[in-house]
């Protein structure tokens, strides 16, 4: 049960806002509190503009939050100070890129752009053990060793993102944040890496974030996920329960949405349209997550609480309809 | 199905590099009839947005028709002149592109950029074609259509582009419609609305569509007949349901079997990666990447064998005296659905 379980990550009402004081103000992430426990894969969804990659670029503090707490491993993220608390963070919580080929220096080698972590971590005794830290990585990302002297523009996007991985691997951290590692890639590509990233996580003892537009994607990786949407948390659970029994009329637009390979399913499908008003809250009736059911959180307010647990309840009697393959 | 408009006979076309000819449509064949849908599914570097624009006679400078024929109506279109193709382009063909921002037009109001075929093509008055262009903004689903008539492209979000770009592909009632990728670049819910409509518009102009992507799920709901290609060329096609319920090619399986699914546990990933066109491998393109590959595979092209009237696939493994291999777990159960789909027809 996640309650004894190690908290990695505190995110505590993150806020990240742009231009602030302007009259363009953009609240990009506004009070967003989740927890990700040790060794577990967090999937946060959303649309583009839901914030979803500024929330993973405020929490490896790309970005200096405008308000709220970062706790990794126990320690606030924003009171270090030394170089050395700085360098054990970034040692220890590492982030995995959309592009693939944005993401890569053209004009370094694959073994420079994997031995940079290295270096600055001061991790590789000589440069014998340098080359061979690196070589070991690309075989672990299912690489080549002797790929490692030629340069990005060399590999395919599947490759590269490989590479990334490696990168990201190469200090040996405990936390990754993957913001849309897939999604520039083919689909026959795409469950080779996803694969390719589960079987690390359970070699490595890795704990993900996993930040991705693609729900079936984010369904099939994850253990618990969040749904974003304008910023604001609507819904966190376990993933089967989120997809299954979701409770915020968002997320079940969202789910309605997804094509599914099976066409007598897409014949029957019926969409589940969404109106964004409603997220406007009452006066006086302030919303949270709140827990309907044991670990099914949902943004409401107090007096919404007992629509949304029949709505919980609903599910127990009635049978979903899924997919017939 | 209606009558046949367009087919395609032995296409064949190679792109000219320093590195030598790149064979990116070796040999395909295919038809459209009237108003149905055909996607085309393959990979980046498959061929299939290279034969689409084929078809447009927008292939780039350094490629050149090999071989074949592209049949409009009987007539080939690949022998027309520049000229002669810009009538039939946006007229009776017309496309849509993956990425709305850079197929409209930034400098031009909107409506004027709807307006513009009809001018162009069919002679239709200023007036009268912007009134025209009103309708179909209206049909797409632009809120406030008078209003927004006179904006620029940037004053849209990216499904608005999206549905001005339909609009405007679609306001001469063009017979063809070839999308590629049109939702790649949208979001799920902005994606299902554009599908939604593009169905609608379908049937109200009764113009058929090649709808070209990589995306499954998206074929599964929108598409008659599919055609798989992989490695320039077409390696099984059938109904929607004879390729989703009952594939042939290996290929195909392992298409059906990397893409998640809402109730998938494992994604079983296609190992390896396709095969260099510069030099193609001379039996089953897929050979290579293939578990269930045999000898001839690696040797000889397999010709297409036919699975029903409308269904053939390019594998050894039809051949009679090919040995019994058992499926993909995920096959085997989408076969079962086949199998009482086809109970519960008969």
């Amino acid at each position: 049960m996640p309650e004894n379980r190690k908290k990695v990550l505190e995110v505590k009402h993150l806020k990240q806002y742009f231009g602030v004081g302007k009259p363009g103000m953009v609240k990009a992430v506004d009070d967003v509190s989740f927890d990700i426990y040790e060794g577990e894969v967090f999937g946060l969804v959303g649309e583009s503009g839901s914030g979803k990659t500024t929330a993973g670029r405020s929490i490896i503090h790309l970005y200096n939050p405008t308000d709220g707490q970062i706790i990794f491993n126990g320690k606030d993220v924003s009171s270090f100070k030394s170089k050395q608390d700085k360098l054990d963070f970034t040692r220890n919580m590492q982030m995995i890129f959309q592009d693939p080929q944005a993401s890569l220096n053209p004009r370094m080698t694959v073994e420079d752009i994997i031995a940079e972590g290295i270096d600055i971590h001061h991790l590789a005794k000589d440069k014998a053990d340098r080359r061979k830290k690196v070589e070991d990585l690309l075989e672990t990302v299912g690489l080549n060793r002797d790929h490692a002297s030629r340069y990005p523009h060399e590999f395919s996007g599947g490759q590269r993102q490989r590479i990334g991985i490696a990168r990201a691997l190469a200090v040996e951290p405990s936390f990754i944040i993957a913001d849309e590692p897939i999604s520039a890639l083919d689909v026959s590509i795409q469950a080779q890496v996803v694969n390719l990233m589960k079987d690390l996580q359970v070699q490595k003892g890795l704990t993900y974030l996993f930040i991705a537009h693609d729900l079936s994607m984010v369904k099939y990786i994850s253990d618990r996920i969040g749904v974003l949407h304008f910023g604001k948390l609507l819904e966190v659970g376990p993933a089967d329960d989120v997809y299954l029994k979701p409770l915020h009329d968002y997320t079940k637009s969202l789910i309605s949405a997804v094509p599914e390979p099976d066409p007598e399913f897409e014949r029957t499908r019926k969409r589940v349209p969404y109106d964004a008003s409603i997220e406007k809250d009452k006066e006086g009736q302030p919303r949270k997550l709140r827990e309907i059911v044991p670990g099914h959180f949902v943004r409401c307010s107090e007096a919404e609480i007992p629509f949304y647990k029949e709505r919980a309840e609903k599910y127990e009697t009635t049978e979903q309809p899924l997919p017939t393959v | 199905m209606g009558e046949r408009i367009l087919d395609i006979k032995n296409l064949q076309i190679n792109f000219h590099t320093y590195a030598g000819d790149v064979k990116a449509i070796r040999d395909v064949s295919f038809h459209l009839d009237k108003g149905e849908t055909l996607a085309i599914v393959g990979e980046s570097g498959s061929g299939k947005s290279v034969t689409t624009k084929s078809l447009m006679g927008l292939l780039a400078n350094n490629a050149r028709v090999v071989g074949g024929q592209v049949l409009f109506h009987g007539e080939d279109i690949l022998k027309k002149s520049e000229k002669q193709m810009q009538n039939i382009r946006g007229k009776d063909i017309a496309m849509i592109f993956q990425d709305p921002m850079t197929s409209l037009d930034p400098t031009m109001k909107i409506g004027k950029q709807i307006a513009e075929p009809l001018i162009k093509h069919k002679h239709v008055e200023k007036r009268k074609a912007l009134a025209q262009a009103l309708e179909i903004l209206k049909l797409v689903g632009i809120d406030q259509a008078e209003k927004r008539m006179n904006d620029y492209p940037h004053q849209f979000s990216g499904g608005q582009r999206q549905r001005i770009v339909i609009a405007i592909a679609l306001v001469c009632y063009p017979e063809i419609l070839i999308a590629d990728e049109p939702t790649t670049a949208l979001d799920v819910t902005i994606q299902a609305q554009i599908l939604d409509l593009m169905k609608e518009l379908q049937q109200k102009i009764e113009t058929s569509i090649i709808f070209i992507t990589h995306d499954l799920g998206v074929v599964a709901g929108m598409a008659d007949r599919v055609a798989v290609m992989y490695a320039g060329q077409i390696i099984e096609y059938g109904s929607v349901d004879e390729i989703f319920y009952n594939p042939q090619h290996p290929y195909t399986w392992g298409l059906l079997n990397s893409m998640p699914t809402l109730s998938s546990t494992n994604l079983e990933a296609i190992p390896g990666t396709p095969p260099d066109l510069l030099d193609p491998p001379k039996g089953d393109p897929f050979a290579a990447r293939n578990p269930y590959a045999m000898k001839i595979d690696a040797e000889e092209k397999p010709p297409f064998f036919k699975v029903s009237d409308t269904h053939y696939a390019s594998t050894w493994l039809l051949h009679p005296d090919a040995p019994k291999i058992t499926p993909p777990d995920e096959i085997v159960r989408r076969r079962k659905v086949f199998a009482a789909m086809q109970a519960s027809a008969n």
